[in-house]
């Protein structure tokens, strides 16, 4: 179990290294064209840790992660995200991970990022994709729907979520500034975070 | 990708601290393993100052470190705020007991990690309160945004507060002052060519050549319009309207104004920027007790400028007057 998790947070923080450049760019539209810079800074750093480090338990791992994004990341995503994957540490066990526990670690995430961020689905952020996730896993708990088609469907909302910022005007962080100009771009930290969920299923579902 | 005087992306901010720090050994340290640069004499007998930010708007904020102005600049890396273990490290260093002053620009980022980091501190014992610059009116400050921007009336801010805290004034009156000054400093910025980050591969934003970005903000974030390129002049028209329909100004009262250059901009024009907002001043009879012109808060090699005008009482005036290590002119 805790070695899985470790491969899943290393699997994270390749595909947040590999897409550097494309979340820069996105942030660069609407931002100030470091989202992808500052979180591959971070991700870098913890795969050094997590490369070097043995673990006894997930919460152990999702506390380094945290702790590592908090200390190396900056501007606002660095504690937003550190935030939300400290909440999860306090959550996650090692025993089982069934759609009860899915729902509770996502309305951590999201507990941890209005703390910080004060935001609101519908104001173009991270959110916009977690928000949306989170509902889907809890509306197939209520229908008893099996885990993978769980996750499936989790994964599509996601990516809906993501796109439907396009047509978003910010009213929070950087973007904000930009008033009507925002819409028309994707946010970048509602990328980010669909690029983290797309990684944790698919290797679930794997 | 355009050309830049460095080694490698990644190490600029802690390269460029250490030669900060080297160019003023006698009177500035950097703290080991973070990005901080302090007074060597710190902790001080006062309330400690405490400011910071991404890097990239030197001479801000390492820039004023000194008797008279800051104990101590947390840089983060290029327009990215500093994390909150840096912040806390800062905090445990310049405070002697008489609390800190922690002055923010206003940036979501800034304030999350400032925010956790004077969490820590508290935990700690230690008294840390916070003040919010947002001087830039080029953003309107409503419900639907995050409000002005922090810009380079924060210098003003960190040149009373200083002062104040110099005198040997309390935590509560040192905040005071400096949010008298956030209370009285507007500023606007444009731009005529953007900058780009050193491990980024394109500029932050792209402008036709005859065109320019008005109302910018120091992270070459897009501004509020686009439009044709027009003359000095008219520019400084256009950013002097807005700030004083903001700032309201009366005819006699006095201001201290700020020529900024973004850190791209030849003296030479920011002069004949200074011109005319000298002359456009005194034709409303607005008297300006004091003028700064040159690099205050750039955005690395951005160009174009900012005008800050900061409203002064004969408090003001004692403060922005009081000796300092760091020279502003």
């Amino acid at each position: 179990m805790v070695n899985r998790t470790k491969k899943l947070l290393l699997k994270t923080a390749a595909v947040i290294i590999e897409n550097k450049e494309y979340l820069t760019e996105l942030d660069a539209a609407i931002g100030d064209g470091d989202h992808g810079i500052n979180l591959a800074r971070g991700f870098k750093k913890l795969k050094e840790k997590l490369e070097k480090e043995n673990f006894e338990g997930r919460d152990e791992l999702f506390k380094l992660t945290a702790m590592t994004l908090i200390s190396n990341v900056g501007g606002a995503s660095g504690p937003l995200y550190g935030t939300a994957f400290l909440n999860i540490s306090k959550v996650i066990s090692d025993n089982k991970l069934d759609l009860d526990d899915l729902v509770e670690i996502a309305e951590e995430s999201i507990a941890g990022i209005q703390k910080r961020g004060k935001a609101e689905a519908g104001e173009k952020t991270m959110l916009d994709t977690i928000i949306p996730a989170a509902e889907s896993l809890k509306h197939s708990r209520a229908n008893k729907v099996d885990l993978e088609t769980a996750l499936n469907n989790c994964l599509e909302k996601a990516a809906e979520g993501m796109k439907s910022t396009i047509e978003m005007q910010a009213t929070k962080g950087r973007a904000s500034y930009l008033g009507e100009r925002s819409i028309g771009h994707q946010d970048p930290g509602a990328t980010s975070s669909y690029l983290m969920i797309k990684t944790f299923i698919k290797s679930y579902l794997n | 990708m355009g050309k830049k005087l460095i080694n490698d992306p990644d190490n600029v901010v802690q390269e460029m601290i250490e030669g900060i720090v080297m160019a003023s050994s006698q009177r500035l340290e950097k703290l080991d393993s973070y990005n901080i640069v302090v007074r060597k004499d710190a902790p001080v007998e006062k309330v400690g100052l405490v400011s910071g930010g991404g890097s990239g708007h030197e001479p801000a904020h390492a820039g004023y470190v000194g008797q008279g102005m800051l104990d101590a600049a947390v840089a983060g890396d290029v327009f990215t705020s500093p994390t909150p273990d840096a912040v806390f490290e800062a905090i445990k260093t310049v405070d002697s007991g008489n609390g800190v002053l922690l002055i923010i620009k206003n940036y979501t980022g800034d304030i999350m990690n400032f925010e956790m980091a004077a969490e820590m501190a508290e935990a700690e014992g230690i008294e840390v309160d916070q003040v919010v610059v947002n001087d830039d009116v080029a953003v309107e400050d409503s419900l639907y945004t995050t409000g002005r921007r922090g810009v380079a009336g924060t210098v003003f801010v960190h040149k009373i507060a200083g002062a104040k805290a110099a005198q040997g004034a309390d935590l509560k009156e040192v905040k005071r002052s400096a949010e008298k000054v956030i209370k009285n400093v507007r500023t606007k910025g444009m731009a005529i060519n953007p900058c780009q980050l050193p491990a980024a591969e394109k500029s932050t934003f792209s402008l036709e050549e005859d065109e320019m970005e008005m109302g910018i903000g120091i992270h070459g974030e897009p501004g509020t319009e686009k439009t044709k390129l027009k003359n000095v002049d008219q520019i400084v028209e256009l950013l002097l309207a807005d700030i004083l329909s903001d700032l309201e100004v009366e005819a006699e009262e006095k201001v201290a104004l700020m020529i900024n250059g973004m850190g791209g901009t030849p003296l030479m024009e920011l002069y004949i920027a200074n011109r005319k907002a000298n002359q456009l001043l005194k034709s409303k009879e607005i008297e300006i007790y004091k003028t700064y012109v040159g690099e205050f808060m750039t955005s690395l090699e951005m160009e174009g400028l900012s005008i800050t005008i900061l409203k002064l009482d004969d408090d003001l005036i004692n403060l922005l007057e009081a000796e300092s290590e760091i020279n502003l002119l």
